[in-house]
């Protein structure tokens, strides 16, 4: 048997070396200032996902609406969540004549250091996250994900009438962990003796725990609950049969429960996109971090037409929201 | 050394089922409208295309060997290690916390030290459920399955918490460790991101072959696997060499974790799933294993063909702009197919046997063999 | 804090672990029948993502829940098929066939997703269906009998597959073949037919388990919807030694410390999110170990049957 996998093994050789010389090196174009602006975008989850990588995809969509399909065109490798794939594919799109990379998820970041200096002529951006690590062609985006959870969390607390709220939460990281601790703080400032429950389902994806979460929350007497991830669909199917209000991020979701869901703090990536854009096409590839909050407009307050929302209870949200911007109000969490 | 048309056949059978496979996802592209000679085109070059792309196939395949071969050793036990994944997370995590506790540490006394640690890190997750099984009869179906996902779990606790890198402090950290230091990184065979671990897995995949064909305990191993009751009977040990197989098929796996770690990644991260640090490798190394005929030299070849396959995927992804999606359902299709063609392989053996049944009876040689002049 | 544990909290774990451990049934004592005759397959999470889409996309489009767990069942059952003839007629190694089927089933159903449907969003799957009278009995009526269509049948067909296996001649079939393949042939039991059946029984059964996720207890459709839950499965299958009433034992108290978990975090007692998901894990070893079976498996499980003709 040894034999004949030393055999394979020549073929295998010689199938190599034959392709390898073969095969030519694609050319590196120089960017070209007259034609289309070109992003290549690796996002770790599916761009249908409700949340994360659905909030970017869309925001291109967008820009490309507005720019027209001539001057702006994107490609996407989605479902990127093992790591070294993620750092291959960025390091092959980078080699060909792309302007930007778009490394849309937090665990691309070590790969980036890697990877950016190589390729000096084209620039990356990498959210969510705050640091450049001082390279010239890197920008760096995140999200204050905590102001939107914090103005849900006033909301909450205003239309809460069993005084329990219930929270889903994926992992305790991260982006989730900003928004849940912010919807916590907002409920606290509101109505200080309502109960908070927070649960973690230690997965991204797991939609039947997220769905018995929700269960057992509305069993602990919530009804009000708010959670983060792709998984809350599960969570937003229960509170939906069990006539429970929803409070939603990163996406809209209204679409799932018409009648419950109150308002979801959307993530409007366009504002950063079209920044770096523009800065890119003058020439600066790099050095500025971005956060989306709900002073640029990065994060909006899609309240659901829907639900008929009391309108002193949504003033109450509007000024909170209004004194996040203003500095006057504190959310005690993450960074401004 | 006769080489007969059959038996070239046999070698190259895992890869004219890939083909196969492969033919039935140009259906698929088609379906999608991607052209497929473009999206396999995109593939070979991903796999194949330059010395990049080359290193980058042996990087994807050196965790499929190490994997492989522990699946070897436990295969040949006669026990199935499911637990891959898991095995390779305790690998990454006791070789990285063990790095990150002496930054300082030259780099030729570290990395061996966090390779072994890995590998009995491994050892011990897979000697777990070898323990259970031997003493409680747990199935390690079983408890393999469930200890994947406790692996899980104590990887989001560790890198959430005591792994976490310093500056990660706060509400919106990102649960990651900091970046080993750079005297840590495994040394490169050539100016790629080739590794010194490819070669690390090579010669093991040999000792290995020493091990199972030219030792005592490997000989007790197979013959356990082949028969546990007459090896019992023998006075084989057989509950030990139970263990002791999956104990050695979880360090590999272990291993094959602390080499992902420290010669491709450089530090770890979590986002609750085992995929997004293995790639998988736990169940495609089985695959790569069977592709090998359960036999580590073998699986040298095998580990190098299916890393050229997940390689060039992720290319054909990029290329034709294909679902992610499709990529999983193509790779299951390979494996699907290679692992149906074993009967071509059977029947193959069965009828050389059967001839050499014959010409021992009727003492005349019938052969298809290509004969070079003058006769064998 | 006293009024942590009230009897309305048990009650509602309960509910929750009656319903968590539907799917595991479903699947669990599908996959029960195939390894008693000599079979693994490990491709049930794929089978059970399929059958999932299949079931959801027919809500999707026109609303009709029977047919919904008919298209479902009929995925199953053609997946099944597929892997009976890669496991019995090809004689495949079954366990790495399994993980092919489980990648396609991954892969595939997302991929139809994607081109069908793309965008998340809920149905208005089986409704809870209170059982009159039963559902009024004090504390056992809100956790047994006040649930949906699909819950009430994995719990039917515990009985059923346990009468099936043990009292019917099929049952026998089934389980000589998974013995004695040999024996079995030479009495004139035909292995393949038998070993077909099963299979693509578990098929049926896994594809049905799959819709009951998404028509019924989630009402939604994701990428990667079961999370690994076929596997789960499969483990309860040797949890509950092949046994279809302790596969049941297994699959209730799996989900019952899966739902305790849950609770004790939404109580907030102080344990870190991953040990408490982790638990149920953990506690599964810990009773087989406990409970120290001595159950054998079929002797023929996952070796390969040839006729030598």
């Amino acid at each position: 048997m040894k034999k004949f996998g030393k055999l394979v093994v020549l073929l295998m050789l010689v199938a190599i070396f034959s392709t390898a010389c073969g095969a030519a090196e694609t050319p590196v174009a120089p960017a070209e200032t007259a034609g289309p602006f070109k992003v290549a975008v690796v996002t770790p989850s599916a761009i249908n996902d409700l949340a994360f990588s659905q909030s970017m995809y869309d925001a291109l969509v967008t820009i490309q609406g507005e720019m027209g399909e001539d001057n702006f065109q994107f490609v996407i490798s989605d479902s990127m969540f093992v790591v070294d794939d993620a750092a291959a594919a960025i390091r092959d799109y980078a080699s060909e004549d792309y302007d930007l990379i778009l490394a849309h998820g937090s665990q691309y970041g070590s790969a980036l250091k890697e990877i950016a200096p190589d390729f000096p002529e084209t620039s990356f951006a990498w959210g969510t996250a705050g640091d450049t690590f001082d390279i010239p062609n890197i920008f760096a985006y995140e999200a204050f994900s905590q102001e939107g959870g914090y103005v849900s969390g006033v909301l909450a607390a205003a239309l809460t009438k069993s005084n329990v709220i219930g929270v889903v939460g994926p992992v305790e990281v991260g982006d989730a962990k900003l928004y849940v601790d912010g919807f916590v703080a907002g409920v606290k400032a509101t109505k200080p003796d309502v109960t908070v429950n927070v649960n973690y389902t230690g997965s991204f994806s797991d939609v039947a725990m997220a769905s018995e979460a929700a269960q057992t929350h509305i069993g602990a007497g919530a009804d009000v609950m708010s959670g983060s991830a792709q998984m809350v669909v599960g969570a937003v199917g229960v509170a939906k049969e069990k006539g429970v209000l929803w409070f939603g991020t990163q996406a809209d979701q209204a679409s799932l429960a018409p009648d419950i869901v109150v308002a979801c703090q959307v993530y409007d990536w366009t504002v950063v996109v079209r920044d770096i854009i523009s800065l890119v096409q003058e020439g600066t590839l790099g050095g500025k971090a971005y956060a989306l909050s709900l002073e640029n407009k990065g994060l909006v307050m899609s309240y659901n037409p829907g639900y008929d929302l009391p309108a002193d209870i949504k003033a109450q949200g509007e000024a909170a929201a209004k004194g996040i911007v203003d500095g006057t109000v504190t959310i005690g969490v993450g960074g401004k | 050394m006769r080489i007969s048309w059959s038996s070239i056949f046999d070698a190259l059978l895992p890869l004219i089922a890939t083909l196969a496979a492969l033919a039935v996802g140009a259906v698929m592209l088609i379906l999608l409208g991607a052209n497929p000679l473009v999206a396999y085109g995109a593939l070979l070059e991903g796999a194949f295309g330059s010395m990049n792309a080359v290193a980058d196939t042996i990087v994807k395949a050196t965790p499929l060997l190490l994997v492989g071969i522990g699946i070897c050793i436990a295969f040949r036990a006669g026990v199935i290690n499911i637990g891959g994944e898991g095995q390779m997370i305790l690998g990454g995590l006791s070789s990285i916390a063990l790095g990150l506790a002496y930054p300082d540490a030259p780099g030729i006394v570290m990395i061996p030290v966090a390779l072994l640690v890995g590998f009995i890190a491994g050892g011990i997750w897979g000697g777990i459920p070898g323990y259970l099984k031997a003493r409680f009869n747990v199935n390690e179906i079983l408890s393999t399955i469930m200890l994947n996902v406790i692996a899980i779990q104590l990887m989001n606790l560790l890198l959430r918490g005591p792994l976490i890198q310093p500056d990660q402090k706060g509400a919106a950290a990102i649960p990651q460790t900091a970046r080993l230091s750079a005297a840590f990184d495994l040394p490169r065979l050539v100016p790629t991101r080739l590794h010194l671990g490819a070669l690390i897995a090579v010669l093991l995949a040999v000792g290995v072959y020493f091990f199972l064909w030219r030792t005592t305990i490997g000989y007790r191993i197979r013959a356990v696997g082949l028969n546990a009751s007459a090896s019992l009977y023998a006075g084989i040990k057989v509950k030990r060499y139970i263990v002791l197989s999956l104990m050695l098929s979880g360090a590999f796996s272990g291993l094959a974790g602390a080499v992902q770690v420290y010669g491709v990644n450089h530090f770890m991260i979590t986002d609750g799933s085992a995929a997004s640090f293995t790639g998988s490798a736990g169940f495609n190394g089985i695959v790569a294993a069977l592709f090998g005929q359960l036999h580590p030299i073998g699986t040298i070849p095998a580990s190098f063909l299916f890393g050229a396959l997940l390689v060039g995927a992720n290319k054909l992804q990029r290329v034709v702009q294909v679902p992610a999606a499709l990529i999983t359902a193509l790779n299951g299709l390979v494996v699907v197919f290679v692992v149906s063609s074993e009967i071509f392989r059977r029947k193959n053996a069965r009828r050389r046997a059967i001839k050499v049944l014959e010409e021992k009876l009727t003492n005349t040689p019938k052969d298809d063999s290509p004969q070079p002049e003058g006769g064998g | 804090m006293e009024d942590l544990f009230t009897g309305s909290v048990l009650i509602g774990l309960l509910a929750s672990a009656i319903r968590l451990a539907t799917p595991y049934l479903y699947a669990a004592i599908g996959e029960t029948f195939g390894q008693r005759s000599g079979v693994l397959n490990l491709g049930v999470d794929g089978i059970m993502l399929m059958g999932a889409f299949s079931g959801f996309y027919v809500v999707f489009k026109t609303g009709d829940l029977v047919g919904g767990v008919l298209l479902a069942a009929l995925v199953g059952l053609l997946m099944g098929l597929a892997m009976a003839f890669i496991s019995v007629t090809l004689n495949a190694e079954q366990g790495i066939s399994g993980i092919g089927v489980y990648l396609f089933g991954l892969g595939m159903s997302d991929l139809l997703f994607q081109k069908l449907i793309n965008n998340v969003q809920t149905v208005s799957g089986f409704p809870v269906a209170p059982i009159p009278i039963l559902s009024k009995i004090p504390v056992l009526g809100p956790i047994l009998f006040t649930q949906n269509v699909l819950v009430y049948g994995a719990y039917l067909l515990v009985p059923i597959a346990w009468f099936v296996l043990n009292k019917t001649t099929l049952g026998l079939k089934i389980r000589a073949v998974g013995e004695n393949p040999e024996a079995a042939d030479t009495l004139g039991v035909s292995v393949a037919k038998v070993r077909y059946f099963t299979v693509t029984l578990g098929g049926v059964l896994s594809g049905i388990a799959g819709a009951s996720l998404s028509i019924a207890l989630l009402n939604v459709f994701q990428f990667n919807l079961t999370n690994g839950l076929g596997f789960i499965a499969i483990a309860l299958v040797y949890f509950g030694g092949w046994r279809p009433t302790w596969v049941l034992m297994g699959s209730l108290i799996f989900s019952f410390v899966n739902a305790l978990q849950i609770w004790v975090q939404v109580v907030g007692i102080p344990i870190p999110s991953d040990i408490a998901v982790m638990t149920p894990y953990i506690l599964t070893i810990v009773v087989l170990v406990i409970s120290a079976q001595r159950v054998r498996p079929p002797s023929a499980l996952s070796k390969a049957y040839e006729r030598l003709e």
